[in-house]
């Protein structure tokens, strides 16, 4: 077997890291998707830029201030010291938030568009038909935004499986806890390993190639939150 | 009785009416669009919060502003009837029926689901999915899921104008047999003026957000006054009682109300004692000053000129007409009504080219 008892460690890793992730995204990003899709608030479009901003910067970027938020002289690292926790940087709780706000757009703005593609309408006939607002939320606009909320958890896990520069400026390379799939490669590639580098990095390409292709063959890739 | 009062306004618009419509039969809301009727349909229904506005509904107070009381929308005991197809896609015909049905009280539930699907003969579609149906099918659906909540007030959004003329005709005669079967009061909005003269007991004409005129259809339709009586579908609603019917000839004899006076039309045999309704449009009424005689035309009827008054074009004039009590509108040109030196109060022959029954 080419893969070492290490590698299989960082496949784990990644795997627990991508579920996780992503299943506190859906919970987190679909009331934020939901407000931004409906709110007439002028607070839309900072919050909308907001969530967006992790598709344009540099991984480095944001893993350097959630590393100094985190960190001992941090405001979240003071709070998580004074609540006995610890500071959160290279531990796995700490990746875990590092990935949320890294995959936060892949998940909000699919289901901000399902939503928005919705419209008005079936609220409104639920409504007549007695359903009151969580009942609308549950019952129509989550059934008929499946689509998206399908595109969003796909995209969040592939996009949390390849996370690399958030996880080095925040996670390090501790095996275990914060050494991932990505950072294994490095490692691989470091260490001139390039059979064991060649065999998680094909992994990776086949994985992501299957998933958007998964996507493309429903018709429903999320054109807008990949750009 | 119904009594509502809004004023709202959306961009450019602003609706501002004040009614009195009973809480029985079918109340039209006719007008252009744009002229006010959706939205007001809407604020009905509490999907438009007016910041001015009251609705009472048999003295059940839905919205009254100046108390600071509105009632959500989805706590209102209303049905409602959207413009287009609204059947949630994502549930089956079924489902779709039950999702109100579900969310009221069982003792509320006073339209029973076998009623419903019976009354607007969607048995054989309660397995499909939305996507399956026609444009009436899905609007019979529609109907039915809106009456499952079995509303105090049925609210009707134009349920007709996105079909063709051949789904229209499908779906109309289960409108008309709703007011008979259920004591559900209807508010029914349209742009068509057939429609109404079909399904519509008292009627509201809106203008600009502005209600023109609010009263019995048979007292409206006639009303030389308002916009109605111009235009080429201009016409009268007489209700007629079946008297006889002519097997020989297969010609139906309708008595005018409270009158002596009959109006014969070609069709199948009714049995006499039925209430039927007739439309009279004023371009089909020609006028006489003696009895005609060696006409083709069936129905000449002696009636009075009550009321003469400019067409919107001005080759033409319109007349008001009593017959016995019975009003009718005839539309002749100017020329003719010089010829014969029309005056309020003359008596006149009226001839009747052509009468639809609607049933």
């Amino acid at each position: 077997m080419p893969l070492t008892s290490a590698d299989f460690a960082a496949i784990w890793l990644t795997l627990q890291l991508a579920s996780i992730t992503t299943a506190l995204l859906l919970l987190l990003g679909t009331p934020l998707a939901w407000w931004l899709a409906r709110t007439r608030s002028w607070l839309k479009a900072p919050i909308g830029a907001l969530v967006a901003l992790p598709l344009v910067l540099p991984p480095t970027v944001i893993g350097f201030y959630l590393l100094v938020a985190m960190g001992p002289q941090g405001p979240v690292g003071a709070l998580t010291q004074s609540l006995g926790l610890g500071t959160l940087p290279f531990t796995f709780t700490g990746l875990v938030i590092g990935s949320l706000f890294y995959s936060l757009p892949f998940v909000v703005q699919p289901i901000q568009n399902a939503f928005e593609a919705i419209g008005t309408r079936p609220l409104e006939v639920a409504a007549t038909l007695r359903a009151g607002p969580l009942d609308r939320f549950f019952h129509v606009a989550l059934p008929l935004a499946r689509p998206g909320l399908v595109t969003a958890s796909v995209l969040g896990f592939a996009h949390t499986i390849g996370e690399f520069g958030v996880v080095l400026m925040i996670g390090g390379n501790i095996p275990d806890q914060t050494r991932v799939v990505s950072v294994q490669i490095f490692n691989h590639v470091e260490a001139m390993e390039y059979a064991q580098a060649h065999w998680l990095a094909a992994g990776m390409l086949v994985f992501s190639f299957a998933i958007l292709l998964t996507l493309q063959r429903r018709g429903r890739v999320g054109a807008r939150a990949i750009s | 009785m119904l009594e509502a009062r809004f004023s709202l306004s959306l961009d450019s618009f602003t609706l501002d009416v004040e009614l009195q419509l009973p809480a029985h039969g079918v109340t039209a809301l006719f007008g252009p669009s744009g002229s006010g009727k959706t939205s007001l349909l809407r604020c009905m229904a509490g999907l438009e919060h007016p910041p001015q506005g009251q609705l009472t509904l048999n003295g059940e107070c839905w919205q009254d502003s100046q108390r600071g009381v509105f009632v959500a929308p989805h706590q209102r005991a209303i049905g409602y009837v959207f413009q287009e197809s609204s059947l949630f896609d994502h549930l089956s015909v079924e489902d779709n029926l039950l999702f109100g049905f579900k969310r009221i009280a069982a003792g509320e539930r006073r339209i029973r689901l076998n009623q419903a699907i019976e009354l607007l003969g969607i048995e054989h579609l309660l397995a499909r999915m939305p996507a399956l149906l026609s444009g009436g099918e899905r609007q019979r659906v529609g109907i039915a899921r809106a009456l499952l909540t079995s509303p105090s007030l049925l609210l009707m959004d134009e349920p007709l104008s996105a079909l063709d003329a051949q789904r229209k005709a499908e779906v109309l005669p289960y409108l008309q047999r709703l007011p008979g079967e259920l004591q559900i009061p209807i508010i029914y909005v349209s742009h068509a003026i057939d429609e109404v003269a079909q399904l519509a007991d008292h009627m509201v004409l809106l203008e600009n957000g502005q209600a023109l005129a609010s009263g019995e259809l048979n007292t409206l339709l006639p009303r030389l006054d308002l916009p109605l009586a111009q235009g080429d579908n201009a016409g009268v609603v007489i209700n007629g009682l079946v008297t006889h019917y002519d097997a020989d000839y297969q010609l139906l004899s309708l008595q005018l109300p409270n009158s002596q006076l009959s109006i014969r039309v070609a069709h199948q045999p009714i049995a006499p004692g039925q209430q039927l309704r007739l439309r009279v449009q004023a371009r089909d009424v020609s006028l006489s000053l003696s009895q005609p005689e060696h006409s083709s035309i069936l129905n000449l009827l002696p009636a009075q000129v009550v009321e003469l008054a400019a067409a919107d074009n001005p080759a033409h004039l319109l007349v008001r007409l009593d017959l016995q009590g019975t009003p009718l509108l005839a539309r002749i040109t100017r020329y003719s009504s010089e010829q014969l030196g029309l005056y309020p109060g003359q008596p006149i022959w009226a001839q009747i080219k052509s009468v639809a029954l609607l049933g």
